[in-house]
């Protein structure tokens, strides 16, 4: 009777059952949630504070009745002694700022602003803005241009940048999102290959430390009971990928509505300032939302899911033949080192020549060398890769795990009767030659 | 029941097992005995299929031993081992189905023998939280669940208090009485008279002795008496030269004296005792027959001295 079943379904349970699986994976998708309306909440506190108060000493004498208060900021035209205005700043508790204005203002076009902290970057770039906005008028006037037709003046460009796909067909490319993509599938897959790899290792060498092993493997073959441990952990993996994925998508919504109005607020305060700015922002956010569009949700999924499993089947069935070799996960480190190695190196390669270059030579090799394609591969399918050059990679990383599986199956299967011995790698390759 | 012949296992850098041939009848319980490291562990793990021998085959019930078999074994290793987090109703579930069983027998299984031990509170508790012993009572339940036909027990009494190796005792000798036959692995000598019928005892990875208990303390018998007398007055027997004994300890108690006196080959013991009793007033005789302990001792320290 095939046993890896019961195996798979016992380590699936275990860990899924636990405490920490469920901490994980309802924690995380809230900590997403929590930094996005944390740092909204943020920006929205910001804009909140920043009003302060600015006392104009207008020396030249026009510009104070050309400043206008706004949300964020209220002028008021200071009709005591300079001396006295700053004796006075000192003893503000609300932020204040004394704005100087010289006599050769239109001329120097220099102003001095007093705060009484540290001077605020966006009462500076306000104040900095409406001072623009009345030189210019002055110079519109003095070279005798309407102003109000030159501001009608619309020099909007947008760029619609697309790539020329092989079937001759132009389809809009979007490289920055293409690339955020790439870096988070790289961070992704790097992450939970050594999380559930690591997993596959505790477990043996749990299994070893406890001596059950040998009562298991007085019942099902060592192979069996290695494989059932590495899909049951892959499936934990798979489970916790989906929950989080829907548990984001559902929070996040929620999230949105919730505080969509306040949103709107904001950004109405943010138009009334910055003028356009909220056009501009419009436009970006539709630019985002276009580009995401653009990339194949589905391939993408389909490929993170294939390469993904590729991959932890290949670095797992390592990871097992080290938990079999090792009594302790301190002593394992030597051997997990070298072996994730080119991981490490994938994954720091896909933050520069990887992303940059998706389909040069350094990125197409890495894609197919089976050790390194689960992270080389998805980094480059964001920005389209050929499907031929996805099917080949994915045959060679089959081949790679096949292979992996079953030099780890022979290493593990005397490993973990292999009490209190110290591994080594010499040790290893006599185990692997061991015959059956 | 189990055939062994001529395994040989050679591990790297050492033989663990020479040549070894075992015959385990049927029904018996089987003494594997051994000093550490002589290769008893190496010859269970292949009996359990665990790992393989280089040479020599191993019949199972007249067949040659299959994985099929492994379902009809039960093997309680030296070293014990539970999931230490999972609850143990659970964890024998999982063990027994691993060895075939269909999960309602299992758990009608493990009920019965959670009510036969007393142990019917642990179902939800967790191995961690049990003493050394009482995961040393799981463990050698889910030993026998499937109620295999062969037991293999490695050392089974370690770490049980004098009460509970009693009730596990009673227990194998209980599954023994049902028909299964027991392999009981130890190098605790006194309770191998106790309850084994035959022995095989392994040293240096060559099995130097077997056969049943009574036939090898029969061959072992080496015509030492114990005598206990009162001398007679004005005999000193000590000093009367004889040809048919010689006295190998003397000692004297209170009330009385003992002796232990050898015979020569030719000499019956009726010999012996009708030369003493012109001599001596004989309160007690006594024939020594070696415990398996001497034997055991003996046999691994291969020292060529006679027994005591």
């Amino acid at each position: 009777m095939n046993k890896i079943p019961l195996i798979i379904q016992r380590e699936y349970f275990s860990r899924v059952k636990k405490k920490s699986f469920l901490l994980t994976t309802f924690l995380v998708p809230l900590f997403f949630i929590g930094m996005y309306v944390g740092i909204f909440y943020l920006t929205k506190k910001s804009f909140d504070d920043s009003h302060s108060v600015v006392h104009v000493v207008d020396q030249q004498g026009t510009v104070a009745g050309l400043l206008k208060s706004n949300k964020n900021l209220t002028y008021t035209t200071s009709s005591i002694a300079l001396q006295k205005e700053i004796e006075n700043l000192k003893n503000e508790e609300e932020k204040t700022n004394i704005l100087i204005v010289p006599s050769d203002f239109y001329e120097s076009r220099r102003v001095e602003l007093l705060s009484s902290g540290k001077p605020n970057i966006t009462t500076q770039n306000e104040v900095k803005d409406q001072l623009k906005e009345i030189i210019r008028n002055s110079e519109y006037e003095r070279l005798g241009l309407d102003g109000e037709n030159i501001k009608k003046i619309d020099d909007t460009i947008q760029i619609s940048a697309k790539e020329l796909g092989e079937d001759g067909d132009a389809k809009e490319s979007h490289t920055e999102v293409a690339m955020g993509i790439a870096m988070a599938l790289s961070v992704l897959v790097y992450l939970s290959l050594f999380l559930y790899g690591a997993q596959v290792m505790r477990g043996i060498i749990e299994e070893k430390t406890s001596r059950i092993v040998e009562v298991i493997i007085s019942s099902v073959k060592p192979f069996q009971l290695m494989m059932g441990k590495i899909i049951g952990i892959g499936l934990v993996g798979l489970t916790q990928f989906l929950l989080w994925l829907v548990l984001t998508f559902a929070l996040t919504s929620v999230a949105t509505t919730l505080i969509f109005d306040q949103q709107d607020l904001s950004a109405q305060a943010a138009a009334q300032s910055l003028q356009g700015g909220n056009g501009a922002a419009a436009a970006q956010g539709m630019d985002f939302l276009n580009a995401l569009q653009s990339i194949n949700v589905t391939e993408l999924l389909v490929c993170f899911f294939l390469f993904f499993m590729g991959g932890y089947f290949l670095y797992s069935a390592l990871f097992a033949a080290v938990g079999s070799a090792v009594d302790s996960e301190t002593e394992a480190t030597q051997f997990t080192m070298p072996i994730t190695m080119p991981l490490l190196l994938t994954y720091i390669l896909s933050f520069g020549v990887l992303v940059n270059d998706p389909n040069g030579t350094i990125a197409t090799w890495l894609s197919f060398i089976p050790f390194t394609s689960p992270i080389a591969m998805l980094v480059r399918v964001p920005f389209g890769v050929p499907t031929w050059q996805i099917a080949v990679s994915l045959v060679i990383l089959i081949a790679g795990f096949l292979f992996t599986t079953w030099v780890a199956g022979r290493i593990y299967k005397t490993g973990i009767l292999m009490y209190g011995k110290k591994a080594s790698f010499k040790e290893l390759i006599k185990w692997f030659k061991y015959k059956s | 029941m189990l055939e062994i012949k001529n395994i040989v296992k050679q591990y790297s850098n050492h033989l663990a097992l020479n040549n070894v041939s075992i015959s385990v009848p049927k029904g018996s319980i089987f003494g594997l005995l051994g000093p550490n490291g002589a290769g008893k562990t190496s010859l269970i793990r292949i009996i359990n299929q665990i790992t393989a021998p280089d040479s020599g085959e191993i019949f199972f019930d007249g067949e040659p031993l299959k994985p099929r078999h492994i379902e009809r074994i039960g093997y309680l290793p030296e070293e014990r081992g539970l999931y230490k987090k999972m609850k143990i109703g659970e964890q024998m579930l999982y063990l027994a189905q691993l060895k075939g069983l269909k999960k309602a027998d299992a758990v009608s299984r493990i009920k019965y023998w959670f009510e036969k031990l007393d142990m019917q509170s642990w179902w939800d508790k967790k191995v961690e939280d049990l003493s050394k012993g009482m995961q040393q009572k799981v463990q050698f339940v889910a030993t026998v669940l499937h109620e295999p036909d062969l037991i293999i027990l490695d050392e089974p009494f370690s770490g049980f208090d004098p009460v509970n190796a009693q009730i596990i005792q009673k227990e194998i000798l209980e599954l023994n009485q049902k028909g299964a036959t027991i392999i009981y692995s130890t190098h605790r000598m006194e309770s191998v008279e106790e309850l084994c019928d035959y022995i095989a005892l392994i040293n240096k990875s060559e099995k130097v002795l077997d056969g049943s208990v009574s036939a090898i303390k029969r061959s072992y018998k080496n015509q030492t008496y114990m005598i206990a007398y009162k001398a007679k007055p004005g005999i000193d027997f000590q000093a009367t030269e004889n040809s048919l004994f010689e006295i190998v300890t003397h000692q004297v108690l209170s009330e009385e004296m003992e002796m232990t006196v050898r015979i020569a080959d030719e000499t019956s013991l009726n010999d012996l005792l009708l030369f003493l009793i012109e001599r001596i007033e004989i309160h007690q005789v006594r024939e020594i027959v070696p415990s398996m302990h001497d034997i055991f001792i003996d046999k691994v320290t291969q020292i060529s001295t006679p027994l005591l």
